[in-house]
């Protein structure tokens, strides 16, 4: 002890700023700036500039004024507007059924032993590592109302006798964008559940296994279970995606035909950009957020409950 | 000595003060001043539809220019749908390109953050026989001009000679009821007449508005604010359109983009379009590729016609080009001199000659040029910029009526009506959603 004290007395005095990072909530402080930074920079001031943004009379070029909740209140009397809303809710809904589904059990077959598992697993990740707009635009040739290889199949194989109108329609366009979601988000899930599921320990299943449950027994009973929280976590960060979803429907439709097919951000974008509106534009964007905040509350609280439990 | 940053700064401001005040004895002198090669002028511009001239924009152009003018040019390329996107970013965030070429209304869209280039358009115009009152409405206000009028893409039909022909008709149909009825023989044919009524820039209002326009219906009153398109016109302009799609149109056409009717054709899955020369031209550069089903090359079956005529008249609305200026631009005497450049006749002649017709210049003068005489298929477009009407008629072409056009209002009453809504609701509706602009 008075070692100690003779030592650090007479040995040389670190500099004041080592000894400000030796205490822990400095060094905590000091590593989390950066990030505080990125994240003030990125994602704090654009979010803060979109609210006063929505709250002026903005357009491109002029500064506007403050005009309160204006904008808010011409976009909820807007029927443009509320197709879209539908629209939004609708496509999320419905993706993110069928990704979940077919994700699941996607996850639920790879997790299986067989020849070139690895290989297999890599090749499902594909659709979800193209570029959006490059797959989307494959996509686009495969719906082509002229050119549509689908209709061309089905009608070699004898089932249609005229083409189906998939992007003119605006029922089947909107089926049609579906189909590409799903198509490009169910690798996420599958890949995201299948890392869940290799953290159940193979010894549970095969407990319930010699105590005699049937494998849709096992599958409710002990994997469902654990795997709801990631499978929490993976609906949540879907269903962020997909509400926001932009570069599909602007590269597939636009919004057309006659707005069928229009989701927030691609409304937003027409008036903020292609017409100049940029309060108007952002008043749309930020009406995501209390959706958006909506489902992300109670989803977290979903996940503290399951865990706790 | 080497040269610091600060040092550096205050001679090419004070170039900048000399080039501000003496750009006229400079071009007057005819030798590019040695300082002024720091200066760079940036010209973002479309992506041409016809290459050819890019090419020679890049090869031949440019560097002419930056002999001329002792600058640096620095010409980019775009695809349309992204000029949009650029100057919003670009008058946003005060930097961006010098030059910016717009498209239609953008010039009432983003008349604040431009310059006034009244100097050039009148000159020019009063060299070339003035400029045609469509370039006039959309580039000027009346008090200043926000661009400088570039050039019109003419919109005009395509159609097959041969199998308008082969259904008796061997004029092109001068009314809508004549169009529908060789339309209808044509489809039954399973030759159907293509058209797009989707959310894109150029074919759907392209189509929609001249064909309102030529019923007699419009937008707003002259005043601007006044909604008048709940009318007997538009309602009996919906009501035949239910109609002709069904009769004479493929119905793909909902969903077609700018580049979807070109590819029909070319593969022969139409008879007739709406479209820029691009169809002809493509199918005369790559002419061995395009053949009939008689094994004949394409070109010599294709012609143009402008759109039919309806009760009140003949329209067009056709892709109107400028070139805008910006005012966040720190070059603008450059930028200016350039455009000033890049108008004198022998320039500007270069550029008309790469196009071929498919781009008519928006004065009087260039109808008696020669190279509509070349090839008699491409004459129709001579007159594209004289028959061309502004959007948001009878109002001016201004943010509003531009915001119309943006949101796809008139394409979506016709759209909405042939996919079944009732004529009456599909103009209701439109006339709420214009009441909430025009307010």
């Amino acid at each position: 002890m008075v070692a100690l004290a003779t030592s650090s007395a007479g040995g040389k005095r670190p500099a004041p700023r080592a000894r400000l990072l030796e205490d822990e909530r400095w060094l905590a402080f000091a590593l989390l700036v950066p990030t505080a930074i990125l994240l003030g920079l990125f994602i704090a001031y654009p979010f803060v500039k979109g609210v006063i943004l929505s709250l002026t009379s903005a357009r491109v070029g002029v500064e506007g004024e403050f005009v309160g909740l204006k904008n808010f209140v011409k976009i909820w009397n807007d029927g443009i507007f509320h197709v879209t809303v539908w629209n939004t809710f609708w496509y999320t809904g419905v993706t993110t059924v069928f990704k979940l589904a077919l994700g699941l059990w996607l996850a639920l077959l790879l997790n299986r032993h067989f020849r070139g598992k690895a290989f297999i697993r890599a090749f499902i990740l594909l659709p979800f590592i193209i570029p959006t707009v490059l797959s989307t635009f494959a996509w686009k040739w495969m719906f082509d109302p002229t050119f549509s290889v689908i209709n061309w199949t089905l009608y070699q194989l004898g089932f249609i006798t005229q083409r189906i109108n998939w992007l003119g329609d605006p029922d089947l366009a909107m089926t049609s964008i579906i189909i590409i979601n799903v198509w490009r988000g169910v690798p996420f899930f599958a890949i995201s559940l299948l890392a869940g599921l290799q953290t159940i320990s193979p010894e549970l299943n095969e407990a319930a296994a010699i105590d005699g449950a049937r494998p849709w027994q096992r599958f409710w009973h002990v994997t469902w279970p654990l795997l709801l929280p990631v499978t929490m976590v993976v609906v949540l960060f879907s269903v962020i995606q997909t509400f926001a979803d932009f570069q599909l429907v602007y590269v597939m439709t636009g919004g057309g035909p006659a707005n069928a097919t229009h989701l927030f951000a691609t409304y937003a974008y027409q008036l903020g950009i292609g017409t100049g509106l940029l309060a108007e534009g952002a008043a749309i964007s930020l009406a995501m957020f209390p959706f958006l905040f909506l489902i992300v509350v109670v989803q977290l609280l979903y996940i503290r409950r399951v865990e706790v439990r | 000595m080497t040269t610091k940053r600060r040092t550096f700064l205050r001679v090419s401001g004070a170039a900048t003060v000399a080039a501000s005040t003496g750009m006229a004895s400079i071009l007057a002198s005819g030798r590019a001043p040695v300082y002024a090669q720091a200066k760079t002028v940036h010209w973002l511009k479309w992506v041409d539809f016809v290459p050819a001239t890019d090419q020679m924009f890049r090869r031949e152009l440019m560097p002419e220019a930056e002999k001329a003018l002792g600058i640096k040019m620095n010409l980019e390329t775009v695809n349309g749908n992204d000029l949009q996107p650029r100057i919003t970013a670009g008058i946003q965030s005060g930097a961006g390109a010098d030059l910016i070429m717009s498209f239609n209304s953008f010039t009432h869209l983003y008349a604040n953050s431009v310059v006034d280039l009244s100097d050039i358009a009148e000159e020019v115009g009063k060299r070339e026989g003035g400029h045609y009152a469509y370039a006039k409405a959309i580039c000027s206000d009346g008090k200043a001009y926000m661009g400088m009028p570039w050039a019109v893409i003419g919109g005009m039909i395509a159609y097959r000679k041969s199998w308008f022909a082969e259904v008796g008709v061997t004029k092109f149909p001068e009314t809508w009821e004549e169009y529908r009825e060789a339309g209808k023989k044509l489809k039954a044919k399973g030759r159907p007449l293509g058209q797009t009524l989707g959310h894109t820039f150029g074919d759907a209002p392209g189509f929609t508005y001249p064909y309102l326009w030529s019923w007699g219906g419009k937008e707003v009153e002259a005043d601007g604010k006044t909604v008048v398109i709940n009318s007997k016109a538009t309602v009996d302009s919906v009501k035949f359109m239910q109609g002709f799609w069904k009769d004479a149109h493929d119905e793909g056409g909902l969903a077609w983009d700018d580049t979807n009717n070109n590819r029909a054709f070319l593969s022969q899955t139409i008879s007739a379009t709406l479209n820029g020369a691009s169809i002809y031209i493509e199918s005369l550069r790559r002419a061995d590729q395009y053949k009939t089903e008689k094994g004949e090359h394409l070109n010599k079956d294709i012609l143009h016609a402008p759109l039919p005529k309806g009760p009140a008249g003949q329209f067009g609305f056709h892709l109107l080009q400028s070139n805008m200026l910006m005012k966040y631009s720190k070059n603008q005497d450059a930028a200016k001199a350039f455009l000033k450049w890049l108008h004198t006749e022998a320039n500007y002649e270069k550029f008309f000659l790469s196009q071929k017709g498919f781009a008519t210049p928006t004065t009087a003068k260039w109808e008696a040029h020669k190279l509509w005489n070349e090839d008699p298929v491409m004459t129709p477009y001579k007159v594209a910029a004289r028959l061309g009407q502004a959007i948001g008629h009878s109002g001016p072409p201004n943010a509003k009526a531009q915001e119309v056009l943006s949101k796809y209002i008139i394409t979506d009453m016709y759209a909405k009506a042939v996919q079944g809504m009732a004529a009456e609701e599909a103009v209701k509706w439109a006339e709420a959603e214009l009441k909430k602009v025009y307010v």
